[in-house]
């Protein structure tokens, strides 16, 4: 593990009680407004200074309150990219992204900066002042600052959430490049499930400062447990997928381990690997296989647990070959339908409520957006 | 305008008690500026008072307590006459009371300036690996650059203009501490001194007009500097 976490903080009618280790890869802190992913994120940044426990990144103790260890900031190398950019506005771009490299072990690396420059974009900036940049533009620079002071590890606070929906789309792709390029390992907070499901490997689910879910991001979204944590209208899971033709009606056929899909608006060339989201919502289930629908995506599936939660629905997990899909359906439906776990049944999926434009298209953990 | 001798050598020493004022309590009035915005500590608020007070008390009393204080027989006159330094009476202890009275100015407007920088910037370059001095030097510092060329303008006007704390702490000698404003004081008292007066007044507005156009460009400048037009 490269990061391992283990801490207590109280504020003022709240209190964080967190422990989890996280991995060389991408993980998500997803939670609602107030669930503490900030006071996560700045406590392992150091800009917090918890009340107890203890945090330490590879062999390195950061925090330790028994042994009264506080790493400053300022030492720890540890990445941060703020939702609000937080340029700053005396210096031009070139000296904001170049704010950090003279702390860096080795010094600034310009083959590395020429590298992020033309990765995100910031050929055109560099001599340009914050003030005179655009929301995504301003982030793309954040991005690049925090990745040339040669960060251990990169946190990244809801680094969207402040743009509109096109700037989204704009900044989306540089840090999907950034993430597939990148060895350092990445702390992605955000309330955003879309942007967690294309962008991370594993998830932590906080709610009201604890952990209530965590695990590989496939697994966790694809587990009925989420479903009320997540949202119901958001809960879904991922799939990974192999684009293996695009027909002339614009429609692509993918192959799932458990079947193919047929959807519109894939943009991947034949042969990528991509992921495809899923909401539960979107799922109809059916115990015979269905005759004379309009939707050509049908998955064999296998029942695999059922979960009744407080109100009318029930979340139900299935196997598609090595796949887990999750519907949701109501808890009368399921009983009229006689579901038991390890029953056989045909999962149906509306492909052409996909958007176009919101299955990834690029590398291979692009994911698909299937609202 | 014809100026004697004994005119143009107020005028000269105006300028550099005024200069010397403003370069030794710089760097003081920052540091004080940033205890004030951005430390919080027991007796702050004593601290602040005591920082505003050559504000308030009548100047005549800062000169006679600096007179207290740095005369030959003063707790720290007597300790610096041992090591040869006098103030009393002489152009450097002028240079002091200007820069006591002129001192909680600047204070007041390098405070709101750091007030105005966003500390969550210090934070971002805290953890882009800036230490202290870095974070100070390399983002409080130009962002704040305006707020002390106002300082500075407020601290030198006070100087040149500074009267009461001066006179009493270092008299009115001619060629030694006779300031601008002194000058003016020593023409009144004379008769017929009108005329003297009369000019140095108009040498006053000219300085003064002066110093505020060189201030406004500088703002100017600084402000484009710092990406803030």
């Amino acid at each position: 593990m490269t990061l391992s976490v283990d801490i207590r903080h109280s504020f003022e009618g709240f209190s964080l009680e967190i422990s989890c280790q996280i991995g060389q890869s991408v993980t998500a802190i997803f939670g609602p407004s107030g669930a503490g992913k900030s006071t996560f994120v700045n406590a392992i940044a150091g800009l917090l200074r918890p009340d107890q426990g203890r945090i330490s990144l590879i062999d390195e103790t950061l925090f330790d309150s028994a042994e009264g260890v506080h790493v400053p900031p300022a030492q720890r190398r540890i990445g941060y990219v703020f939702q609000d950019g937080r340029l700053f506005p005396h210096l031009s771009v070139q000296d904001n992204i170049r704010f950090g490299a003279r702390y860096a072990p080795g010094g600034l690396d310009r083959a590395e900066e020429a590298r992020l420059v033309a990765l995100l974009g910031l050929e055109g900036l560099l001599g340009r002042r914050p003030g005179t940049l655009s929301g995504g533009e301003k982030q793309r620079v954040a991005l690049a600052r925090a990745w040339l002071s040669g960060p251990r590890l990169l946190l990244m606070d809801e680094p969207l959430a402040a743009l509109d929906e096109p700037r989204k789309d704009e900044i989306f792709p540089y840090l999907e490049r950034l993430r597939d390029l990148s060895e350092v390992p990445i702390i992605y907070v955000s309330h955003n499930l879309a942007e967690v499901a294309r962008l991370a490997d594993d998830l932590i689910v906080l709610q009201a400062g604890r952990v209530a879910l965590s695990g590989r991001a496939e697994d966790v979204l694809s587990d009925p447990r989420a479903l009320p944590l997540l949202g119901i209208r958001e809960a879904g899971a991922i799939l990974p997928a192999t684009v293996v033709a695009h027909d002339p009606d614009g429609l692509s056929r993918l192959r799932l381990s458990g079947g193919d899909l047929i959807l519109p608006g894939v943009t991947a060339p034949i042969g990528a690997r991509i992921r495809l989201r899923v909401l539960a919502q979107d799922v109809l289930l059916s115990r015979n296989p269905p005759d004379g629908l309009s939707s050509h995506n049908v998955l064999p599936v296998v029942v695999e647990t059922l979960h009744r939660g407080g109100g009318p629905g029930v979340a139900v997990r299935l196997r598609s070959g090595k796949d887990v899909l999750l519907a949701r359906i109501t808890a009368r439906a399921a009983e009229e339908m006689g579901l038991a776990l390890g029953q056989s049944c045909h999962a149906i999926l509306n492909a052409t409520a996909v958007p176009r434009g919101s299955i990834g298209g690029e590398g291979a953990r692009s994911v698909a957006d299937a609202p | 305008m014809n100026l004697t001798d004994a005119e143009w050598a107020a005028l000269a020493l105006s300028l550099k008690v005024s200069v010397w004022a403003v370069i030794i309590s710089l760097p003081f009035a920052i540091l004080v500026a940033w205890i004030l915005a951005r430390r919080e500590f027991p007796g702050k608020a004593l601290f602040s008072a005591l920082v505003h007070l050559p504000l308030v008390l009548p100047p005549v009393v800062t000169g006679y307590l600096l007179l207290l204080t740095f005369g030959k027989n003063g707790a720290v006159g007597a300790w610096l006459a041992e090591l040869g330094i006098v103030l009393a009476f002489r152009w450097t202890g002028a240079a002091l009371a200007a820069a006591i009275m002129g001192f909680p100015l600047m204070v007041r407007a390098i405070r709101l300036a750091i007030e105005s920088v966003d500390p969550r910037l210090e934070e971002a370059a805290e953890t882009l690996g800036a230490g202290r001095g870095a974070r100070f030097f390399r983002i409080t510092l130009p962002l704040i650059a305006p707020g002390i060329l106002a300082g500075v303008v407020l601290g030198f006007a006070k100087a040149i203009g500074e009267f009461g704390a001066t006179i009493t702490f270092v008299a009115n000698i001619p060629g030694q501490t006779q300031t601008l404003p002194s000058a003016i004081y020593a023409f009144l008292q004379v008769p017929g001194g009108e005329a003297g007066a009369i000019r140095l007044t108009l040498l006053a507005i000219f300085v003064a007009v002066g110093a505020v156009l060189i201030s406004e460009w500088l703002a100017r400048r600084v402000a484009k500097g710092i990406g803030r037009t």
